[in-house]
């Protein structure tokens, strides 16, 4: 790393560049009292703007103020470590073929001993390397699409993990496991579900909610329940898989259309919703927890659909909201609008006629509720027959991040207001469930 | 045993790990507390090694993670939250840790760093959820004058304690989560401590430091300390989890002992003309020898399917029952070690036999398969094949370093001051920054707030406590190095009563009862002062401390008021102890007449026996006094 990217800046930066030294060199650090010697780190995010960080031989990092009277001087240059991985687990003949194709996230990294930065390692080798009983359980063929936070993945990302996955499975692997950052992974999964007719092999996502630069992380258990169930699995459907609870003991597998991210950083941060989970991975084995699942199928039938209309809006509604908002989505040339109403799917009469010019402009508007639970219902109360007569689509029991997501896939599909409706309305990849089932 | 330690070359060096009084955890708002009973949490966790750079991981480490050892981790709601769970990650350090630790740093003539960076020492016992331990330096440099001499201070260190061991099993270790993240203060000395006596003064004298701030813990397992001990000729040895101070001084002599032995026993085999290629690397299967074995161990592990593995040791006969400290004989060393490696029960060997129900013509057989001469020993051990096999192989391994004289390892304090072996010495530490953590600027306004506030130097401390409470010098040395010196204070302000009363109560008393084997450490402030409140009002009087005091131990909820009636030590009206000396009196005029104030003695010791707690001695003693005069001045009526 150089100096330039080292988060260094300003005073600082004109210090170090006129010592003539870089990060990773071992330096000494002059001030009037006091005298260390250290390796140079690049500065924390949090880090003061008039330290820098050393890293003492102890192994220990300290910030060191820097003023004009400091005097720092380059003892001798970083040795540049070199990575040598450890040998290669022997393939294991007759195994399943499983391709995994990264997208991002940590799930598998390694650290740099001097800075502390974590780096990708995504070579099938280095995934061996990092989680040796890979090799155990299926033949890897690991592909790097990209590598970015969860949180800048986009519609256009989706078309990409569609087509890289449908190329792996054209290509024959048993199963396909997506390496994904967790706070989108849910959306991609709905994106893929939809974007695969006749799916022919398990497509799994997975995260890790711990770093795997850290010896508890969750991603090393979790990838190895995806790898598992990708190669091994009776389903063909797009399905995300983690822990089921804080042990390490068990891995659930989500439908990839009723799955969330229900916690903000605990291992068991996604649920099921509306659904039990597909699968659960345990002591080695996978076992189905539904019995309406669709079952692994010959590839001659299977069909890529990747296209995603990215002017469609999720819009929760809350007290007091402005239905300029509304009118804000139609000015813009919206084409759909999922809201998040209360309840059973309301939102307040003052919005009514944003409401109604908004379908009158053609565009889709459809309700499912923020009460994340349950089924919307828009027959009980006056407000939902308003709606209704207005021209909202209830979506049953579907989460509003998945119907976001189908609207945007039905609009890349077709223009047509009518078909759109009546595709959005068609159960396609288990997004709707008939019976709601108490919870646990 | 006596040792010229200077001739020796001793070097040792000190951590004192202190945990702080924080109002809560490290890196998190629980409370820095234990929990007893049932745990509401239980879930169980693997801990994988991570690897370096360089693509190394911790040799130990991976050993532990390929045996398929599961944690298994306990907790409560009150003492846990999900940042100790590693499901949540650590809130800001904790301002009031690093406070104390500044000012310990301060008093220290320590120089704080100018920020203080959060760090990640890997640890993956699974004693840390997170499988490292977040650790960071304070302050660095400073000193130390014990008796005269400057001990260095190396580092003065802020790191969160860790989970606590409850239980292991074949292939599963259970933590507590309650101590994981209390806040530990750490003060490293550098290796000049030269003698057992002076690691003893140099840790009290930390001791008395970190006692000044008025923010550390106590009790057992408060305080533990670590210790580098080397030889010029031995190695370097670390010796974890020393808890008692007294302990320290111990810990140093036996490890001296040891390494002494360890040497004694590498002259004697050199004579013995044994070399590293005469040792044998792979166990042999000696199974068909036990066949019909007596020996309890041996038939349980062949009726489970395992098998009897034996490796000689050529040259090694006596060697092995040899004691290289106190209840360590070299043997013993070499079943820790098949332990560690091989997760064995045990070894046998031969120094130890005939014996454990294996007969004097097993042994011939098992020499005769071994092609053994007298010399030679043997260890075998029957277990799995494949756990039998890493244990002698571990045995093997050891046998030869017994040629090189002390191998280097980690080894953990027991109770009695000796240690056993616990792992070999990782590798250098790698640490990570701990990036969920932002660093803390040490502002030069923040030191100089600290500094103007800074406690009492020790001896400055020893001075006014003789002054201000009327103590003499042995009782105020005592009260600074307990762990009551605040409590003290507190009571000494807030109730009438003689403050050498208080002080010796909290020194001398405690400490006796805790001899006896009394958990007085569970006895809370607040009933401490009641009890001194009692004694101030006159309810009870201050003989009947020690009683209430061992009551409450062992009624931890109850109040003094409660220990008073239940133990009958309520004070006797005036009229009541009257009747009682007069009665004694009456018994006793015979004696009073022979002997006149010669009797007071056996009164005195008689009423007290009957009112003991009940009425203070001095009234006592007036009372019996003034009796004995009225007969004595009574005209003899013959
Ligand atoms: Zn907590």
């Amino acid at each position: 790393m150089s100096l330039e990217k080292s988060g260094y800046r300003g005073f600082l930066l004109t210090v170090l560049n006129e010592a003539g030294v870089d990060i990773g060199d071992v330096i000494r650090v002059e001030n009037p009292n006091y005298t260390y010697e250290g390796t140079l780190i690049p500065r924390s995010e949090f880090g003061s703007e008039d330290c820098i960080v050393i890293k003492l031989r102890s192994g220990y990092n300290i910030g060191v103020k820097v003023t004009r009277q400091t005097k720092i001087t380059k003892l001798r240059s970083g040795e540049k470590p070199a990575f040598i991985p450890p040998p290669q687990p022997e393939a294991k003949p007759g195994l399943r073929r499983v391709a995994v194709i990264s997208t991002g996230g940590t799930i598998a990294s390694r650290v740099d001993y001097r800075t502390g930065g974590v780096r990708p390692a995504l070579s099938a080798s280095d995934l061996y390397s990092v989680v040796p009983e890979l090799s155990d359980l299926a033949v890897i063929e690991a592909d790097i699409l990209f590598s970015i936070l969860s949180e800048n993945m986009t519609p256009q990302h989706w078309k990409k993990i569609a087509v890289a996955t449908a190329k792996k499975i054209e290509e024959g692997v048993a199963g396909v496991v997506i390496p994904h950052g967790t706070d989108t992974m849910a959306y991609t999964a709905a994106a893929l579900s939809f974007a695969f007719k006749n799916l022919p092999v398990p497509v799994i996502l997975v995260g890790s909610q711990r770093s795997s630069d850290r010896p508890s992380s969750d991603a090393a258990t979790n990838l190895l329940g995806a790898v598992k169930a990708a190669a091994y699995a009776p389903f063909a459907e797009v399905a995300v898989a983690m822990h089921e609870s804080t042990s390490d003991d068990s891995i659930l597998i989500h439908r990839g259309t009723k799955v969330r991210k229900c916690h903000t950083s605990a291992r068991y941060a996604f649920k099921s919703i509306n659904s039990p989970p597909l699968a659960r991975v345990k002591n080695g084995k996978v076992t189905m927890l539904i019995e309406d699942y669709r079952r692994r199928s010959p590839r001659e039938s299977f069909e890529v659909y990747p296209e995603f209309e990215d002017r469609v809006a999720l819009l929760k509604f809350y007290p007091g909201l402005n239905p300029e908002v509304i009118d804000f989505y139609v000015d813009k040339g919206y084409l759909g609008l999922i809201l998040e109403g209360t309840g059973l799917g309301h939102v307040s009469a003052r919005c009514f006629p944003s409401v109604k010019r908004a379908i009158e402009s053609g565009l889709i508007v459809a309700m499912t509720s923020q009460c994340i639970w349950g089924r919307v219902n828009m027959n009980v109360y006056d407000t939902g027959r308003d709606l209704l007569r207005l021209g909202v689509i209830p979506l049953e029991d579907m989460l509003p991040e998945t119907a976001l997501v189908k609207l945007m896939w039905v609009l890349g599909q077709t223009r047509d207001p009518k078909e759109a409706k009546q595709l959005l309305l068609q159960n396609m990849a288990y997004e709707f469930s008939d019976r709601t089932l108490m919870e646990d | 045993m006596k040792f010229d330690y200077k001739k020796l070359g001793l070097k040792v060096g000190l951590e004192v790990h202190q945990q702080l009084d924080t109002r809560h955890k490290l890196f998190c708002a629980c409370k820095p507390e234990l929990f007893r009973g049932e745990p509401e949490i239980r879930f169980v966790r693997r801990l994988r090694p991570t690897q370096s750079e360089l693509g190394q991981v911790d040799e130990a480490a991976l050993f532990e993670f390929r045996k398929g050892l599961t944690i298994l981790y306990e907790a409560d709601r009150d003492t846990s939250c999900l940042v100790e769970m590693d499901e949540e990650p650590p809130h800001e350090l904790n301002r009031e840790a690093v406070e104390t630790s500044l000012t310990v740093a301060l008093m220290l003539d320590a120089k704080p760093v100018d920020e203080i960076h959060v760090m990640r020492k890997i640890v993956i016992d699974g004693s840390n959820t997170t499988g490292f331990q977040r650790t960071c330096v304070v302050a660095l440099g400073g000193e130390l004058e014990v008796e005269g001499k400057k001990i260095p201070i190396q580092h003065i260190g802020l790191e969160e304690d860790a989970a606590r061991k409850t239980g292991q099993r074949a292939n599963q270790v259970t933590y507590r989560l309650d101590r994981l993240g209390i806040p530990l203060i750490e003060v490293t000395t550098g290796p000049v401590i030269s003698s057992p006596e002076e690691a003893r003064k140099v840790a009290l004298a930390i001791g008395r430091i970190l006692r000044a701030t008025g923010k550390v813990k106590r009790g057992i397992g408060t305080v533990r300390q670590d210790l580098n001990i080397s030889l010029a000729r031995g190695a370097l040895i670390e010796i974890k989890g020393v808890q008692e101070l007294e302990t320290v001084e111990k810990a140093v002599e036996y490890e001296v002992q040891r390494q002494v032995n360890l040497l004694k026993i590498r002259e004697e085999l050199e004579r013995r003309g044994v070399r590293e290629e005469d040792l044998a690397i792979e166990p042999v299967d000696v199974t068909e020898v036990f066949e019909n074995t007596k020996c309890k161990v041996i038939s349980k592990a062949l009726s489970r399917g395992g098998k009897v593995l034996a490796l000689k040791l050529k040259g090694f006969n006596g060697l092995l029952g040899r004691e290289l400290a106190p209840n360590l004989r070299f043997g013993t060393e070499l079943a820790d070690i098949a332990r560690f490696w091989g997760g064995v029960g045990g070894i046998f060997h031969t120094d130890e036999m005939p014996g454990y129900g294996v007969t004097e013509a097993e042994i011939d057989g098992l020499r005769s398969k071994l092609d053994c001469t007298p010399e030679d020993a043997v260890v075998f051990v029957a277990d799995s094949r494949e756990k039998a096999e890493e244990a002698l192989k571990a045995v093997a391994a050891r046998a030869r370093e017994a040629l090189k004289g002390v191998p280097e390892e980690t080894r953990v304090a027991t109770p009695e001051g000796t240690s056993r072996y616990m792992r070999p010495r990782p590798g250098a530490a790698r640490m990570y920054p701990e990036t969920d953590v932002p660093p803390i600027r040490v502002t030069e306004d923040l030191i100089e707030r600290l500094r103007k506030a800074l406690p009492e130097k020790p001896e400055a401390l020893l001075q006014r406590l003789m002054a201000e409470y009327g103590l003499n010098q042995k009782l105020s040395r005592q009260l600074m190095d307990s762990e009551y010196l605040d409590l003290f204070e507190r009571i000494v302000k807030e109730v009438k009563v003689s403050p050498t009363l208080v002080a010796v109560t909290l020194t001398e008393t405690l400490r006796s009862l805790k001899r006896d084997g009394l958990d007085v450490a569970s006895i809370r402030d607040d009933k401490l002062t009641e009890v001194f409140k009692l004694v101030g009002s006159g309810v009870t009087a201050k003989e009947s401390i020690p009683e209430i005091l061992a009551w409450l131990s062992k009624n931890p909820d109850k109040s003094a008021l409660d220990a008073v009636k239940a133990l009958n030590l309520e004070r006797l009206p005036e009229e009541e102890l009257r009747r009682i000396v007069d009665e004694a009196i009456e018994d006793s005029l015979q004696l009073i007449k022979e002997r006149g104030l010669g009797a007071f003695g056996p009164l005195m010791g008689r009423v007290m026996s009957k009112v003991r707690g009940r009425a203070d001695a001095k009234t006592v003693s007036a009372m019996i006094k003034e009796r004995i005069h009225e007969i004595q001045s009574k005209p003899d009526p013959r």
